[in-house]
Parts: structure tokens; C-alpha cells; sequence
């Protein structure tokens, strides 16, 4: 019988069985990471955020929508059916930190954009009740405030040092492209649609002046998940190993 | 270094291990959580066998099922695809009025219309259909803005209203702020009141001060007698349903900025039959109407 006490009475023995364990939970953990670009599918159309899109993104996240909103359409018939496509890892490229979330108190969000009207988002997200009474959803009517931008550049160049590819033109544009999004009729919304490709425009809360944190989230929300063209998607290539096109 | 003895309390041996005359009890793990643990260790090589597990780089092993969620969600899909083909291939085939006609297909796109429009419609127009005052109009009245054949839903629900596809239904009003006093705007918001047959002003509203500027700026869409243009989506003013509010400041703001539903087109997210199942639905809520609008026909 194999006695344990010959490695707990060798300090040295005891060490290099350690590492050996190590090692080998280490590499399999961490060996798949340096090969995690070849497990995005090949997809054409995801494009990094637009200003106005992040800027909504990140009041998502101040607000934590993501505790009880998921953005992640699992491979069920179920999810399929209610919410469209199962969401892939080419959709989550820009997405630092992405926002899959694990609690389902609300619907998946993954799909949501252009569902509904900027019109339905925006009374939605004043009293959610009054447009689905069922609903517990907090209100945030408070969200209607002047948006804060004024860091919007060191948000895109922060992004840009991690690997999302905006270049001077959309940092030096970023606010001109925060007022053509929000209120189209003020900006020049074809700049900014030649940067963002089919970027949602506004008006998204009926105000034709200013643009404030409400117009953000809705930008954004109703830019999830219409990136991907899935007339170009075959679950089958995802298993030949190619890179997405960038 | 003691030796193993029984200890006479326990009943148990001791590890012989002794510090300053204190020893150890020898408790080894319970028998059934060694038999759990092999067990589990057992079960992760079946599953490892099985099933997709150890990752490779830019792949797993496949395991001897072959399986994978995402071909296994396709078959999945397949399946219901093949069990709903024929009466998917009849919707979509027929003609909106030979589905109504057939009985059993008219059972089954209402029900199928419902489950659609429990996912993708309630939530503006309401469980039931019954719209939400001031944001959303009801489905399940006669009266409608852009027509309520079932020729006219299909197109509304196929195509969507206001939004960014070329086929959309599509018409402005003028934000009449822009152009008149407040004063002006508040005599034609008079006028419109006055076209209900039950406002006291009916029959006299043509001395009303808002009488010419309504003949001038609002007939044209709205009809002679606001009765409404379903060519344009102009809602009949002459009634008593009011999607904006029918009080007369919530008419004399629609005049300034006028409010315009928006409708997504649902041609580009649900199939052919899925959209016929609606509109079967829809128009069985209570308001169908026989013959199309005149707009509709001509987008066709």
C-alpha cells in the first residue's frame, strides 16, 4: 500500500509533486487562453461601440441592469424562440467587461435592439408599469439629466490601448458623433454612420435639445445584438478554427 | 513518536503520534464519502468519454456522442420545423382571406397569432390588445389609423410604421408650432373639439376662428369633416378616442409637436407565417374590417 508519509516527511519531494500538480491544472486552464481568438466565429458586422452607444453601456453598468438582466442568448429552443439567435463570442470582441450577467429577473437583453421603438424605451424606462403593469422593474426617470461626456476621449482611447480599434478621426469626432446619434436633426448623422456602421439615431426620448443619460442607454440598447449579419453564420465553421475579421 | 493504541474512551486507535503525552485519534474519512468520491471520479471519465471536454486550443475533444449545443439546438429546430412545414408552407402560401375562410387553418393562426403576440407585440400594445392611452393605439376597436383589413395589418406588421426600412408606412405632420402663434393653434384646437356630433359647437363650428386655418392645414389628411386619412395615418378627429389625450391642451401640444407612433418592421425579424398568424390574430381582436385601404392595395 502506498505509504503518504514518504512525501510529507520530504520537504523536497513534497515541493516538486506540488508543482508538478500545479503545472498541469495550470496549462490546462491557461493554455486554451492564448488560442481563444481562433474560438470567435468568423462574422462579419461587429463593430466597436459608438460614443453615445459606450457611454449608455456604462450607465448599464452604474445602474447594474445586470443583475437581473442576462445578455446572453443561451443555444435553447426555448431562447431561440423567444429572443432570435444564440449569441455568439463574435458579438462580445469589444465588449471589456463584457456583460453576459448569470440572474434572470428580467428578460435577456442580448437581442433587444430595434425590438421596440426608442418611443417604447423611453416610457418604458420613466414607469416601466405603465407600459407592461406586471412588470417590477424599478423606474429611472432620473436618467432624464443632462448626459456627462466630458471624459468621453479617455474612454475611447483606454478602449483603444486594450485592443479596440478606434483610430484619432473617431476619438477626435467622439462628441460630434455623441450629438448626431442622439439628435440627428442638430448633427451630421452620415459621419457618424460612416464610422458606425447602422448606428441606432435619435431622437430616443422625444427631447430635440441636449442630449441626456436616458438618450445614452437607449442608443445603446437598441444597438444589442444587431450587429452580426447571420446570413454569414454556419454553426458548422465555427469549428474550423478561423479568426473573425476585424 | 508513541505507539498505536486503542484509546479505551472511543473505542477508536490513535495515529501514535504524541505531543507532550496528548495523542491523536485516527478518524479516517467515512467509507460512503470515499465511495462518492470514486464515484465522481468515475463519473468525469464517462463524461469526459462522452461528451465534449478537454480543451485542445482552438477546439475540445469531441467525445464519442458528437454532441455540441449548437448542433444539437439545429436538429432541435429542424425538428420543429418539419413537424409545422405543411401548415407553415399553407400560411404562407395562401392568401390572407383562404386561411380566414378555412377553418381549421383560421384556429391555428389565431392560436399561433397569440403566442407570437405575447412575445413580440404586448408589450407596447398590451396583453390583451388594448393599447396604452397616450403611447400605443388599441388593436381591439374599430378604429384604425392605418386601415383594419387583413391586408392592411399584414402590411403594418410586415412592414412596420415610421421606422428605417423603405417599405415602412410613412407619413409626417408638421410640427405647426414652427409656423403659428400659440393663439391661432389654441382657435383650430377649438375647431377640432367641435367636430364631435356631440359637442355643442357642432353644428355652428364653421364660425369658430379655427374653422380656415383647419380647411387650409389639416382637411387634407385629416378629411373635411376630420373623419380622419388612413393614406396618411391621420386619425379621425371627429371620435372619441384620442391616442394623445382628447383634452384641449394635449390637442394643442400634438398640434406644436406633434407625437408619431413608431412601429419596427416584423418582415425582417419573424418568417412568412409567423406575420400571417398575427394578422389573423390581430384582426379577430374585435375591429377587422372587410375591404383594404386604398394605400395598402396601391403598396402592394
Amino acid at each position: 500500500m502506498f505509504n503518504h508519509g514518504i512525501i510529507e516527511k520530504s520537504t523536497p519531494l513534497m515541493l516538486l509533486l506540488i508543482l508538478l500538480s500545479l503545472g498541469i491544472g495550470g496549462m490546462v486552464q491557461i493554455i486554451p487562453l492564448f488560442k481563444v481568438e481562433s474560438t470567435i466565429e468568423p462574422v462579419s458586422g461587429v463593430r466597436p461601440y459608438s460614443p453615445l452607444e459606450l457611454i449608455g453601456r456604462n450607465i448599464y453598468m452604474r445602474e447594474g441592469c445586470y443583475n437581473c438582466h442576462s445578455q446572453q442568448v443561451r443555444p435553447f429552443r426555448d431562447e431561440v424562440d423567444r429572443y432570435g439567435h444564440y449569441s455568439l463570442a463574435a458579438e462580445g470582441v469589444y465588449d471589456y467587461p463584457f456583460l453576459w450577467g448569470s440572474k434572470r429577473t428580467g428578460p435577456d437583453l442580448a437581442r433587444v435592439g430595434g425590438k421596440y421603438s426608442n418611443e417604447w424605451h423611453a416610457a418604458h424606462l420613466r414607469n416601466p408599469q405603465a407600459v407592461l403593469p406586471e412588470s417590477i422593474m424599478p423606474d429611472y426617470a432620473f436618467l432624464e439629466r443632462p448626459l456627462d461626456y466630458d471624459d468621453i476621449e479617455l474612454h475611447l482611447r483606454t478602449l483603444r490601448f486594450i485592443g479596440v480599434p478606434y483610430d484619432d478621426a473617431d476619438i477626435e469626432a467622439a462628441r460630434d458623433d455623441i450629438i448626431a446619434q442622439a439628435q440627428p436633426d442638430t448633427g451630421d448623422s452620415t459621419a457618424l454612420r460612416e464610422r458606425y456602421a447602422d448606428a441606432p439615431l435619435g431622437p430616443f426620448t422625444g427631447h430635440t435639445e441636449g442630449v441626456n443619460e436616458m438618450d445614452a442607454l437607449i442608443a445603446y440598447l437598441q444597438v444589442l445584438g444587431t450587429m452580426v449579419d447571420f446570413t454569414t453564420f454556419d454553426p458548422e465553421t465555427m469549428l474550423q478554427g478561423q479568426e473573425v475579421g476585424r | 513518536m508513541g505507539k498505536i493504541e486503542r484509546d479505551p474512551i472511543t473505542g477508536q486507535y490513535t495515529t501514535g503520534h504524541q505531543w507532550n503525552g496528548i495523542r491523536e485519534l485516527r478518524t479516517p474519512v467515512p467509507i460512503w464519502w470515499m465511495l462518492v468520491w470514486i464515484a465522481s471520479i468515475a463519473f468525469a471519465l464517462v463524461y469526459v468519454y462522452l461528451l465534449p471536454s478537454i480543451p485542445l486550443g482552438d477546439r475540445t475533444t469531441a467525445g464519442a456522442t458528437g454532441y455540441t449545443a449548437r448542433l444539437n439546438l439545429e436538429a432541435e429546430l429542424d425538428a420543429v420545423r418539419t413537424a409545422r412545414a405543411e401548415a407553415s408552407a399553407q400560411l404562407a402560401e395562401l392568401e390572407l382571406s383562404e386561411i380566414v375562410a378555412d377553418e381549421e387553418l383560421a384556429t391555428l393562426a389565431f392560436n399561433g397569432g397569440r403566442s407570437a403576440f405575447g412575445v413580440n407585440c404586448m408589450q407596447c400594445h398590451g396583453a390583451g390588445g388594448g393599447g396604452q392611452i397616450g403611447q400605443f393605439p388599441s388593436l381591439i376597436d374599430d378604429d384604425w389609423l392605418w386601415g383594419g383589413s387583413l391586408e392592411d395589418i399584414w402590411y403594418s406588421i410586415n412592414h412596420g410604421i415610421r421606422n428605417e426600412t423603405l417599405d415602412a408606412r410613412f407619413a409626417l405632420m408638421p410640427a405647426y408650432g414652427d409656423f403659428y402663434e400659440q393663439a391661432e393653434i389654441e382657435d383650430v384646437a377649438d375647431y377640432v373639439l367641435a367636430l364631435n356630433p356631440s359637442s355643442p359647437e357642432h353644428a355652428t363650428r364653421d364660425q369658430l376662428p379655427g374653422a380656415e386655418m383647419f380647411d387650409l392645414e389639416c382637411s387634407a389628411c385629416h378629411g373635411v369633416n376630420g373623419e380622419g386619412g388612413r393614406d396618411f395615418g391621420a386619425p379621425n378627429l371627429s371620435d372619441a378616442v384620442w391616442l394623445y389625450g382628447g383634452e384641449r391642451e394635449e390637442i394643442v401640444a400634438q398640434i406644436i409637436n406633434p407625437r408619431m407612433g413608431v412601429m419596427p418592421a416584423f418582415g425582417e425579424r419573424l418568417d412568412e407565417a409567423t406575420i400571417k398568424m398575427l394578422t389573423v390574430y390581430v384582426h379577430a381582436l374585435g375591429g377587422g374590417e372587410d375591404v383594404a385601404s386604398g394605400e395598402t392595395a396601391a403598396l402592394q
